[in-house]
């Protein structure tokens, strides 16, 4: 693939250069969020206004522009997750971690995010940790799961 | 592995190394398909694939054994699967403790180990190959045939398979016309939802003139689908080998893949299927020694549905907000960068290269008169066998459920299924003997958008179903339209409540009023589309709404603010494991004697359901 540096960030070229999405997802990728400082360098790196950069980073789900928690818990709403109960399991881990969906807690160590589909529908309900798929969830499963983590003991699983 | 890499300069020096390919597959008859799709992935086929790596390799079976880590197999249901060859064996729900009994009496003494085979959940018959399932002998695998022969990873496999044999005979036999007009032969239609004709748009696109594109849409936005995700995984070579056909047929020099970056696996797979070609000079400049150049990108989506609509997709290549802009000027004369571009679907473009491989003639064989060819359903939900199934166009919804899904789960009964996704709608049991094909399921008042089709039982609550897709929508609107901004958002607040029990009759006179208002005013596609699933949820069971708002109940018992559990005194045998377990701290009582609900505490989660033995636990 074609790639090019960018504020010392290594971006996928496509075939009218670098896009503001595809640097910024380069920023979200290694800082879990889009700090200030680098939004005000890429507007000026990219010759374009700082709003225009702003409002991609407001627009697409995927950009963060507060600091995300070390364990990024994704539940899954696809229709299929939906049909097999994924409300109740966002619900519970919600309130095992205290964390209210699309936010990260207090001690910034989870958050909590809920997902349109991840295309495993057999498995569903699923909730993704750290990138690791847990399908057939319940909310007791749920529960279990995340019961240590929010004692502070160890992390998730 | 054949000798690599040498850039194919002529037609012979593909067939050389296609040659070289075959008997390399040939030699390697016997090997272990392990799915390593992601839905194999969650049960576990990772871990297991790597300890069937070390004990072919601790036993010293390397030589003779193959292992090969496979695409979407299709029965995710029964994952991990795992297929012996070369007598295509079927083997399900594999631990890694039956890897000793797999390699040891299957691979070597040819027996088999009964408990790993697959068992009719309706019928308790057992099945020895994969091919006698009624899964699978139900359905027309073309596309996905390939799944269980190749490994994603290896070109080699692919081009042993037949693959890259129609894109090489494009370039050095036929002109970019003859391309187009063979795919118009076969009527293929866009796989992505709208159901376009697939040579209407490349002709035009053949008529420009300078720089044009050729996009390929991978943003699989709808939830409960995933057939691109599973092609781009299982056979990315397929879908690459259609958009450079495309390319050559519509003059595009410069190929975009736009994908979701909900699948990283997929975005994976095709970064390298697109190294692998550029080696082989299959992408590049003058490819097989023509003067056909084609570069290929990869553009990942930073997560937002209306991507998919392809105005909104162009801009986001662009790396803009994902606003969807006004047509005419149609993309074909105004696209990405304002020059002409195609837009194409992955399905619609794996399509491709077996159309020209096998002839137009003999693809339009398959399907309806207007629908030609094969679709891929994801068929999931509450059925009994979920998973990636492949059919020819117009064959009915009965079938697909019942002859292939196996009917619905716990012999519970049918309801709806909902197909199209959040632009489409749920079908009732009286419809179930429709054709699936384009024009078909329209008449239905819903549509065969991109193949998902999520079954429903008697469990799931249309108005809830209805509410979830317009929460969906309105998380999802751009917010452009005014309409589609504030009509959804309205939409919502009628559903919601009717869901909790507070509407007010003539509330359904209303939703049905504001809902056309939002499907004639708004500009594209989603707002458009975005009143079907209320609307054909109010066609079908308006019955289960008026229940809602006149007798504040939920014959699904889904909706919260209508269901009360309480336990039965005479059942409870007070185990206290509903106290245990009650997130909430609702449950009260004490041991070996009846327990209690306190009503003021109850969330209504409902894991006192699943936890008690003694089904005491009551929903109203």
């Amino acid at each position: 693939m074609k790639k090019a540096i960018v504020l010392g960030f290594e971006v996928p070229r496509g075939p009218d250069g670098v896009s503001i999405v595809a640097l910024l997802q380069a920023i979200q990728d290694k800082y879990n969020y889009l700090p200030e400082k680098l939004l005000r360098r890429a507007a000026r790196e990219m010759e374009v206004p700082l709003i225009d950069v702003y409002s991609v980073a407001k627009f697409y789900k995927s950009f963060s522009l507060v600091p995300e928690g070390r364990h990024q818990i994704v539940t899954c709403t696809g229709t299929a997750c939906h049909v097999r109960g994924s409300e109740k399991i966002t619900e519970e881990i919600s309130r095992t971690l205290g964390v209210k969906v699309n936010s990260t807690s207090p001690d910034g160590e989870y958050s909590l995010k809920c997902v349109n589909c991840v295309g495993a529908c057999a498995s569903a309900p699923l909730v993704i940790v750290d990138g690791e798929y847990h399908g057939n969830m319940t909310p007791l499963k749920a529960g279990k799961l995340f019961a240590q983590g929010a004692k502070g003991k160890t992390a998730v699983s | 592995m054949a000798p690599l890499p040498v850039k194919f300069k002529t037609k012979e020096d593909f067939l050389s190394f296609k040659q070289r390919s075959i008997e390399q597959y040939e030699k390697n008859r016997c090997y272990l398909a392990v799915c390593g799709d992601t839905g194999c992935s969650v049960q576990g086929s990772k871990n297991l694939y790597d300890q069937l790596e070390i004990y072919l390799r601790k036993q010293g079976y390397t030589e003779n054994v193959k292992l090969k880590c496979t695409g979407c197999l299709g029965l995710c249901e029964n994952g991990p699967l795992v297929i012996v060859y070369p007598q295509e064996i079927f083997y399900q729900r594999v631990e890694p403790e039956d890897i000793e009994e797999i390699i040891e009496k299957t691979v070597i003494q040819g027996e088999i180990i009964e408990r790993l085979l697959y068992s009719d959940p309706v019928s308790g018959e057992k099945y020895i190959y994969g091919r006698e399932l009624p899964f699978y002998k139900s359905q027309l695998r073309n596309l996905l045939e390939a799944n269980w022969k190749i490994d994603p990873g290896s070109i080699e496999d692919y081009i042993a398979n037949g693959g890259y044999a129609a894109l090489v005979n494009a370039v050095t036999e036929m002109d970019p016309g003859a391309v187009v007009e063979e795919i118009k032969k076969s009527q293929l239609r866009g796989r992505g939802g709208a159901g376009f004709y697939t040579w209407v748009k490349w002709e035009e696109c053949r008529q420009q003139t300078g720089r044009k594109f050729i996009i390929c849409n991978a943003d699989e936005g709808d939830p409960g689908a995933f057939m691109d995700r599973s092609l781009m995984e299982g056979n990315p070579h397929s879908v690459l080998e259609g958009l450079i056909i495309g390319g050559y047929a519509t003059g595009a020099q410069e190929g975009i893949v736009y994908i979701r970056a909900e699948y990283p696996s997929a975005v994976e797979k095709l970064k390298l299927a697109i190294d692998r070609a550029e080696d082989l000079g299959l992408v590049g400049e003058n490819i097989l020694g023509s003067d056909f150049n084609f570069q290929v990108y990869l553009s990942i989506g930073a997560g937002a549905f209306v991507c998919g609509e392809t105005s909104a997709l162009i801009a986001s290549v662009d790396g803009r907000i994902g606003e969807p802009v006004q047509k005419p000027p149609r993309l074909v004369q105004n696209g990405y960068l304002g020059r002409p571009t195609v837009v194409n679907n992955v399905e619609s473009l794996a399509n491709v290269p077996l159309i020209l491989r096998d002839g137009a003639q003999k693809y339009c064989r398959v399907g309806t008169e207007k629908s030609s060819g094969t679709k891929i359903f994801s068929l999931v939900g509450k059925v009994n066998n979920t998973g990636l199934v492949e059919v020819p166009l117009g064959i009915t919804l009965r079938e697909i459920i019942y002859d292939i899904g196996g009917g619905i789960k716990e012999g519970k009964q049918f309801k709806a299924v909902q197909t199209g996704g959040p632009s489409g709608g749920c079908i009732p049991a009286s419809s179930l003997d429709l054709p699936t094909d384009f024009d078909q399921l329209s008449s239905a008042g819903s549509m065969i958008g991109s193949g998902g089709m999520i079954v429903m039982d008697d469990e799931t609550c249309m108005v809830d179903i209805a509410r979830y897709f317009l929460q969906f929508l309105a998380d999802e609107s751009c917010g452009c339209c005014f309409t589609c901004r504030e009509g959804i958002s309205r939409l919502l607040e009628i559903v919601k409540e009717i869901s909790d029990g507070s509407a007010k009759p003539g509330q359904l006179e209303l939703l049905k009023e504001l809902a056309g208002v939002v499907k004639d005013s708004t500009m594209c596609g989603l707002g458009q589309t975005a009143p079907n699933p209320v609307l054909s949820t109010l066609r079908h069971f308006e019955e289960e709404y008026r229940a809602h708002i006149e007798q504040k109940h939920c014959p699904a018992g889904v909706c919260r603010e209508l269901i009360t559990y309480s336990i039965d005194q005479k059942l409870c045998n007070g185990c206290g494991l509903c106290l245990k377990n009650c997130p909430a701290g609702a449950v009260t009582g004490n041991k070996k004697e009846p327990h209690y609900i306190l009503y003021d505490k109850c969330d209504k989660c409902g894991v006192c359901t699943t936890v008690c033995r003694a089904e005491a636990v009551i929903k109203q």
